[in-house]
């Protein structure tokens, strides 16, 4: 028995001094081992081998189906007015320019938007074109052929049973070192050694998370950086953004006071530097959110705010309507586009499957998250633009940068109903084309479209 | 996502569902996963579905779906009255009933869009009911009740006031219904 103990006491103590020395002291430094590249080339060269080997297995056994990405159906073209002629013409309708045939324009409409629509399919893992080894993201694959079996069956032991108890141990260390670190220095009079302390203090934090991760983060255009006083906004795919911004600069959070874990590390980050934490009661009013955000941006010393207009997480495919409170805040704007990539693991987090525990041990066991981080040049506001055609301006450029679709869609879809007026719109457009523009009905319109033809 | 969702659906069905709409295996199970999705209680049907950029039509779209809640089966019934009409198909052995997306069976699901209450005729207010869902506000209701008054008119040729779905077919005969009737499918 005390022999048992003495080994497990040895194991463990070997374990710590791996974990502190190899992992944890060259992260707070910002160094690397180089480990890591290593590990995501070995990887990179598996899953090439996994996408032959599925090719071929796919050849001999076609009953497996296809990942696509570019959606089950294939829209038509053009707008109702152009759609709606071909389907009335050759035959030129009696006055009134109403055809029962308009009826299957509508019919049709709104079967493609059953089967498959913009908005829906953003919040939702992407699908990949291959399988990368994970049996979350496909759950044919792995009866295609015996090799690709064994070497999952390898990639679940590694991941689970000796990546995950590394990175969690990692995670805990750098969250209570947030805790613990964020506390004592709250204990010092305010001065400038306090905030070097306290950017310290949290870079190293963040810095021990993301080596929890296995995140891999490529940085570009740092001349780009965030600077005090600005307002930093990107695009939202997972609550691990925040840790991947944080990993190279620091910034002031913005976001509802939780309960739990979560609002002991908020109420600790408060005490070193200020971060603008929200009661729930106030966040739902707009002018206090926005007056807080202007002060301080205003003390041009503070550090700068980081804000996720988007309002929810997107699967970072596209990128979704960006909220305006954010851009009448006032001062500059600092775009950062953030992509992930998605064959080492899914880091999206869709609120409505999972809940953040189970997210968080998903992510542990994932093969690694490896991101494109781009800062973008700083954007203002100019003279005859409004805070939504700004909001907007702003979203183009992260799509752009980072390689997504741009949508116009609202985030906040995927929880509330569609508004009335889309469907006000589509009716409206209707009426015109039957009775004309100002209620008569011109007869010329479909001589018009004969004459298209 | 992804085809996580296809294990539930069982080969059986699969082939059962082939064999009626005439969808592909890899159609079939991707159109299982959208359904899952949608399908937000999980109960195996679709009681309501909301979360759709609304068409006017839509909610009749959903009714025409003929039964309060769809189960797979029925929504993939209904779809496949969209799949477009392929040449190759007519080639090969003739089917032994007319198959879901030929120009008749299209033509009735867009009758069934007017006829509301099932009754095969397409009477004055149910056209006015269709019109008014379609232009929302924007008419009123003198203009509306002319434009289906001649409507009727020009369709009815046994002077019932109402539309059957023969004179129906005839009003429709010269549109393209093959092809506009039709959502293309990818594989």
């Amino acid at each position: 028995m005390e022999d048992l103990w003495c080994v497990a006491g040895a194991i463990f103590q070997l374990w710590m001094v791996v974990v502190v020395f190899f992992i944890m002291l060259p992260a707070m430094f910002g160094l690397s081992l180089g480990v890591t590249g290593v590990y995501i080339q070995i990887l990179v060269k598996i899953l090439e081998w996994a996408t032959i080997r599925i090719q071929k297995g796919r050849q001999e056994q076609p009953s497996v189906p296809v990942p696509l990405h570019t959606g089950i159906i294939e829209r038509a073209r053009g707008s109702m007015e152009e759609q709606m002629g071909q389907l009335r013409c050759p035959r030129p309708p009696a006055a009134g320019e109403f055809c029962l045939s308009d009826a299957m324009y509508f019919c049709k409409k709104g079967l493609e938007s059953i089967v498959d629509d913009q908005v829906t399919q953003r919040f939702s893992s992407e699908e990949l074109a291959s399988w990368n080894l994970l049996t979350r993201t496909n759950q044919n694959f792995y009866y295609i052929s015996l090799r690709l079996t064994i070497i999952w069956g390898l990639g679940v032991f590694v991941r689970y049973c000796i990546l995950f108890p590394l990175r969690i141990t990692l995670a805990i260390i750098g969250l209570s070192w947030l805790v613990i670190g964020t506390t004592l220095v709250g204990f010092l009079p305010e001065s400038s050694a306090k905030k070097w302390l306290s950017e310290l203090v949290h870079l190293t934090c963040y810095r021990i998370c993301a080596r929890g991760l296995s995140a891999t983060i490529h940085y570009h255009n740092k001349e780009n950086r965030p600077q005090k006083g600005g307002i930093c906004v990107a695009n939202h795919t997972t609550p691990i953004d925040v840790v991947i911004l944080a990993n190279d600069g620091c910034y002031a959070m913005v976001g509802q006071i939780h309960g739990g874990l979560m609002g002991v590390l908020q109420r600790s980050m408060v005490r070193s530097c200020p971060h603008v934490w929200f009661e729930r009661s106030e966040m739902k009013d707009r002018h206090t959110v926005t007056s807080r955000l202007r002060d301080h941006v205003a003390a041009k010393t503070k550090l700068p705010i980081l804000i996720f207009p988007e309002g929810t997480c997107v699967n970072n495919t596209s990128v979704m309507m960006f909220k305006k409170g954010s851009f009448e805040i006032g001062g500059t704007i600092y775009p950062v586009a953030i992509k992930y990539d998605p064959r080492f693991g899914d880091a999206f987090w869709n609120s409505s499957k999972y809940n953040m525990v189970s997210y968080l041990l998903r992510m542990m066991t994932s093969w690694a998250i490896v991101v494109n981080v781009w800062y973008l040049p700083p954007m203002t506001i100019q003279d005859g633009e409004d805070a939504a055609q700004f909001a907007n301006r702003v979203k183009s450029a992260i799509a752009h940068q980072g390689g997504l679709l741009d949508l116009a869609w609202d985030g906040g879809l995927k929880r509330g109903k569609v508004k009335d007026s889309f469907k006000e719109e589509q009716q409206k457009m209707y009426s015109n084309i039957i009775v004309g523009q100002n209620g008569i009905g011109p007869p010329e319109k479909c001589s018009q479209t004969k004459e298209d033809q | 996502m992804g085809s996580r969702a296809s294990t539930l659906l069982r080969e059986e069905e699969i082939e059962e569902i082939k064999k009626e709409t005439g969808f592909s295996h890899s159609q079939i199970t991707r159109l299982y996963s959208r359904f899952t999705s949608l399908d937000k209680g999980e109960n195996g049907f679709l009681g309501r579905i909301i979360k759709i950029p609304e068409s006017p039509m839509c909610r009749r779209v959903v009714v025409s779906f003929r039964e309060d809640q769809v189960n797979f089966k029925g929504f993939m019934r209904t779809l496949a009255h969209f799949r477009p009409i392929e040449d190759n198909e007519k080639n090969k052995n003739p089917p032994t009933s007319e198959p879901l997306n030929s120009r008749t069976n299209k033509l009735l699901f867009a009758f069934r869009l007017y006829d509301l209450d099932r009754d095969d005729k397409i009477s004055r207010d149910e056209l006015l009911q269709v019109l008014r869902m379609m232009v929302g506000v924007n008419i009123s209701d003198d203009q509306l009740g002319s434009i289906a008054d001649r409507t009727i008119q020009e369709a009815d040729t046994n002077g019932d006031n109402c539309i059957s779905f023969q004179e129906f077919i005839k009003v429709l005969e010269k549109v393209d219904v093959e092809q506009k009737m039709s959502i293309r499918f990818l594989h």
